[in-house]
């Protein structure tokens, strides 16, 4: 599938019309130093609990 | 007497398992490496060498310091052919190897074995479509070498822009059956971000180009992701991140030949199109590296040990099968082959069958991405593999580890532009890595460990795992703390 260049009535690429696009505060909190230290903590955690699960002994 | 285990291979997985082998076995037992290059690759920041943000001598670093130090023995050469049975003038197993150090190139040598682990990871199979890769038509950032020469022609471009050239990028996959999608998504995403830094984002056109199915497949049949209370295919996500960057998109396409400027490309529904580009980044199909196989009679027997594909067979469940039949447990879980001393780990191993659904043109042709095998499940099998065999040189009869990619996840992150106060990444974990529709039949996956987030923390995380990873893989002290 190619992205439509249709360009919508107010001048916007088509993109905006079709697809999912974060809010300005999803866009903001994505690099806002204290809430990314908290999720710097989280995704680790996160991290770690998926390579606890790795490789087994054979059962 | 001691035993001889040899690793053929010294990237994620034979250098993994190399390490712990030398850790976990006394000196009396012998750990040999057999590598053609003698420099360590961190293939993932691989990407930054590609747009100019890190040196190659970043990314890489000399292996023969580090396994003089540890006591590992190193000959820079490749394998050629295996003889698991010995030879009619050799009792014992033995590998045949070709030295490509610079004093004895050329010069071949028998290695023999106890254990062998083939960790040769991909042959990058520039050659399965006519005008791709470095020495052709396009670029590619799988070794350092041309990550260093991807950048260089970033820079003349930026330089074309600067003048008032408008450019058109094409980044993605150059076959229907490539994997890595992985790293072509981080590579387009940091030239995005790169050109925007370098102020000539507005003269830049760039379009990802795909043997995906829909963007977010990443060659593992897609994810899903609890989101704002619905759970939300990757699809949807990826889409979104393009959008947002005003990157272009062409999925389920196959490249069928690429021309200076221009790509041919034929579509699932049996278009056929051409893409023009003035610099195009496109990663290569994968086959397994060309070793061959000989009985003690002398006999070929490498349709025995390795697939068409030149991966090799190891526990996986090979009978061919349509999707409907396709089960998690035809996956390997001890990665033995046949011969109970020989092993494969990382990419060396041949999947049973893809992830992604599997499809085929109009026309006949197969655009399904190939499964990834990325380099968390790259080192954890070198471990465990690793572990079954020191188990084994102790007396087990049999590998007493497991580390099947359809019960363990993988923890990935994925930079979407370096900067330690603006850049972004998108971190994923997904269990188990190949879903499976018996155990969570919705998805396959078990949504209390599959989640995916975009932000800073990412591009952190990335930073740190770049120095830890090559912390490790240096040996330096605490190294084998570090998780794979
Ligand atoms: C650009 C790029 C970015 C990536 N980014 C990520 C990422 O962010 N996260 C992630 O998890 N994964 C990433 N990957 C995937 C990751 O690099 C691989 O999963 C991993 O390298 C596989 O490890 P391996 O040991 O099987 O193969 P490799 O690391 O390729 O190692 C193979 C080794 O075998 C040697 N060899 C080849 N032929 C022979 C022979 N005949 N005899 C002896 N030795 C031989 C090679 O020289 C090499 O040392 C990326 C891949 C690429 C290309």
């Amino acid at each position: 599938m190619t992205t439509p260049k249709t360009v919508t009535p107010l001048g916007r690429d088509e993109h905006w019309l079709t697809v999912t696009k974060p809010t300005a505060m999803t866009r903001f909190l994505r690099t806002f130093l204290l809430w990314q230290l908290v999720r710097f903590v989280v995704l680790n955690l996160k991290m770690l609990r998926i390579i606890a699960m790795g490789h087994h002994p054979k059962r | 007497m001691g035993s001889r285990v040899v690793v053929l291979g010294s990237g994620i997985a034979g250098h993994t398992a190399a390490s712990f082998l030398r850790k976990w076995l006394g000196k009396e037992h012998q750990v040999i490496v057999v590598s053609p290059k003698s420099d360590y690759n961190w293939i993932p920041s691989n990407i930054w060498v590609g747009v100019g943000l890190l040196r190659a001598d970043q990314v890489l670093f000399p292996l023969p310091p580090v396994y003089k130090r540890v006591g590992i023995d190193y000959r820079q050469a490749k394998a050629v052919a295996i003889h698991p049975e010995g030879a009619a003038d050799e009792p014992s197993a033995f590998v045949d190897i070709e030295y490509t150090s610079a004093d004895k190139a050329g010069q071949r040598e028998r290695v023999a074995y106890d254990f062998l682990i083939n960790a040769t990871g991909p042959k990058l199979n520039f050659d399965a479509t006519p005008g791709l890769g470095p020495d052709k038509f396009t670029v590619s950032v799988c070794t350092a070498e041309h990550a260093v020469q991807t950048a260089a022609l970033l820079d003349e471009k930026v330089e074309r822009m600067r003048k008032g050239e408008r450019q058109k990028f094409l980044v993605g996959m150059g076959h229907g059956t490539c994997t890595c999608q992985g790293a072509a998504f981080e590579y387009i995403v940091n030239l995005e971000f790169e050109l925007r830094h370098r102020g000539v984002r507005e003269m830049a056109d760039i379009t990802y180009l795909s043997n995906e199915y829909e963007l977010g497949d990443f060659g593992m049949g897609g994810l899903h992701l609890r989101q704002g209370g619905y759970v939300t295919p990757s699809k949807i996500f990826t889409e979104s991140l393009f959008a947002e960057r005003g990157i272009d998109w062409v999925t389920r396409a196959h490249v069928s030949k690429i021309e200076p400027g221009r790509v041919f490309i034929e579509t699932l529904a049996g278009e056929e199109k051409e893409l023009a580009f003035d610099m195009a980044m496109l990663l290569p199909p994968f086959r397994g590296a060309a070793l061959s196989a000989f009985a003690k009679d002398g006999t070929d027997i490498t349709a025995r040990l390795f697939a068409p594909s030149g991966f090799m067979k190891v526990d996986a469940d090979y009978a061919a099968k349509p999707y409907e039949q396709w089960r998690a447990a035809d996956w390997p879980r001890t990665y033995q082959t046949e011969f109970k001393n020989v092993f494969a780990a990382g990419i060396a191993f041949a999947p049973p069958h893809p992830i992604s659904v599997p499809r085929v043109s109009s026309k006949g042709t197969n655009i399904t991405p190939a499964p990834p095998r990325t380099g968390m499940p790259s080192a954890t099998i070198g471990k465990a593999v690793a572990r079954s065999i020191v188990d084994m040189i102790h007396g087990a009869k049999e590998p007493t580890q497991t580390a099947s990619m359809a019960e363990m996840g993988a923890a990935c992150v994925a930079s979407a532009g370096a900067n330690p106060f603006t850049g972004t990444a998108a971190s994923i974990t997904v269990f188990p890595i190949v879903p499976d529709f018996e155990k969570y039949p919705e998805y396959g996956r078990d949504l209390n460990h599959t989640f995916g987030e975009i932000g800073l923390a990412g591009h952190w995380i990335k930073i740190l795992l770049h120095h830890l990873f090559l912390h490790k893989a240096r040996m330096r002290p605490l190294w084998s703390l570090i998780p794979e």
